[in-house]
């Protein structure tokens, strides 16, 4: 315990208690990734759900609002930001299914962490592309 | 002794953790966590549907009782988890007191805002006015 409490800390101060040591120390690893992908994403969403908003209050008030709307979500800007919010969601749909899991015990072990991770990567570039490519079906008259 | 003691005495006998409100704040995320998982599919593949259709189309979609609810659903559930989540990531990188609380502070008034508009107009669209 005194060896831990008494040496010297960052910037020279005792330590009082065990500090984890920061980001920049630790190797990389997907794990590590895949949860800051996970906030990453979270934090995407939460800015997506303003456009949401954006695209029923569009939808509430009439043709030449949601033509507004539309001619923005069909930009090329639109278009990437549209899979953007696609791909995030798919992402933290799954990571999140992958957090809750731990929740109640499952997928702790290391090597099991690291196989889930890579599948949420993955499978979320599938869902992400196979949903955008839905969009695009639909929107060109397409029945799917 | 061979552990620290990470808690401090006064955080023992409060027994609230530094978030002041126990386990509530994790164990309501965890339940919107598992309500978003049934709306945020529905409400892809619903967006999905409607992709290049007219206004009043979409306006008529939540006019129906079953997508107005859930819609409205999704809704406070996304204002819900964003807000707890959002809230996590100030505490984690804002540590300058008066900082944290008006981010914090905002933070809630942001997502309800959000939240609210949104409602609204779904409500709107629920009850005909197109
Ligand atoms: C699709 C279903 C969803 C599931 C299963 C889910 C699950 C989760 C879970 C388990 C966490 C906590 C992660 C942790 O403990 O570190 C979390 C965090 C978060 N979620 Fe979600 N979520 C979903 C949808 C959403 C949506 C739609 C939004 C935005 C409107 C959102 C925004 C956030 C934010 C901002 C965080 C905080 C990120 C962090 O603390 O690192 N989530 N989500």
């Amino acid at each position: 315990m005194s060896e831990i409490e008494n040496s010297p800390g960052p910037g020279g101060r005792p330590y009082g208690r065990p500090l984890s040591p920061h980001l920049q120390i630790w190797r990389w690893s997907i794990t590590m990734a895949a949860s800051i992908t996970h906030r990453a994403t979270g934090i995407a969403l939460a800015a997506g759900f303003v456009l949401l908003a954006w695209w029923l209050i569009a939808a509430s008030l009439g043709p030449d609002s949601y033509d507004v709307f539309g001619r923005a979500a069909g930009t090329i800007i639109g278009e990437i930001i549209l899979f953007g919010f696609l791909w995030s969601l798919s992402y933290h749909l799954l990571n999140g299914i992958r957090h809750l899991a731990w929740d109640t015990g499952y997928g702790f072990r290391v090597p099991t962490a690291h196989v889930t991770a890579a599948l949420v990567y993955l499978g979320s570039l599938l869902l992400a592309a196979g949903a955008f490519a839905v969009g695009l079906m639909v929107k060109a008259g397409l029945s799917v | 002794m061979t552990q620290p003691r990470i808690r401090t005495p006064l955080g023992k006998i409060e027994g609230l953790g530094s978030a002041r409100s126990g386990t509530h704040h994790f164990w309501a995320l965890r339940v919107s966590s598992v309500a978003l998982i049934p709306l945020s599919i529905w409400f892809v593949a619903s967006a999905l549907a409607y992709v290049g259709a007219e206004q009043g189309a979409v306006a008529a979609y939540f006019a129906e009782p079953i997508n107005a609810v859930l819609m409205f659903l999704f809704i406070i559930t996304c204002a819900y988890h964003s807000s707890l989540g959002l809230q996590t990531v100030i505490e984690d990188y804002i540590h300058q007191e008066g900082t944290k609380i008006t981010l914090l502070i905002f933070n809630r008034f942001a997502c309800w805002i959000v939240g609210a508009a949104a409602g609204y107009a779904l409500i709107r669209m629920a009850f005909g006015a197109h």
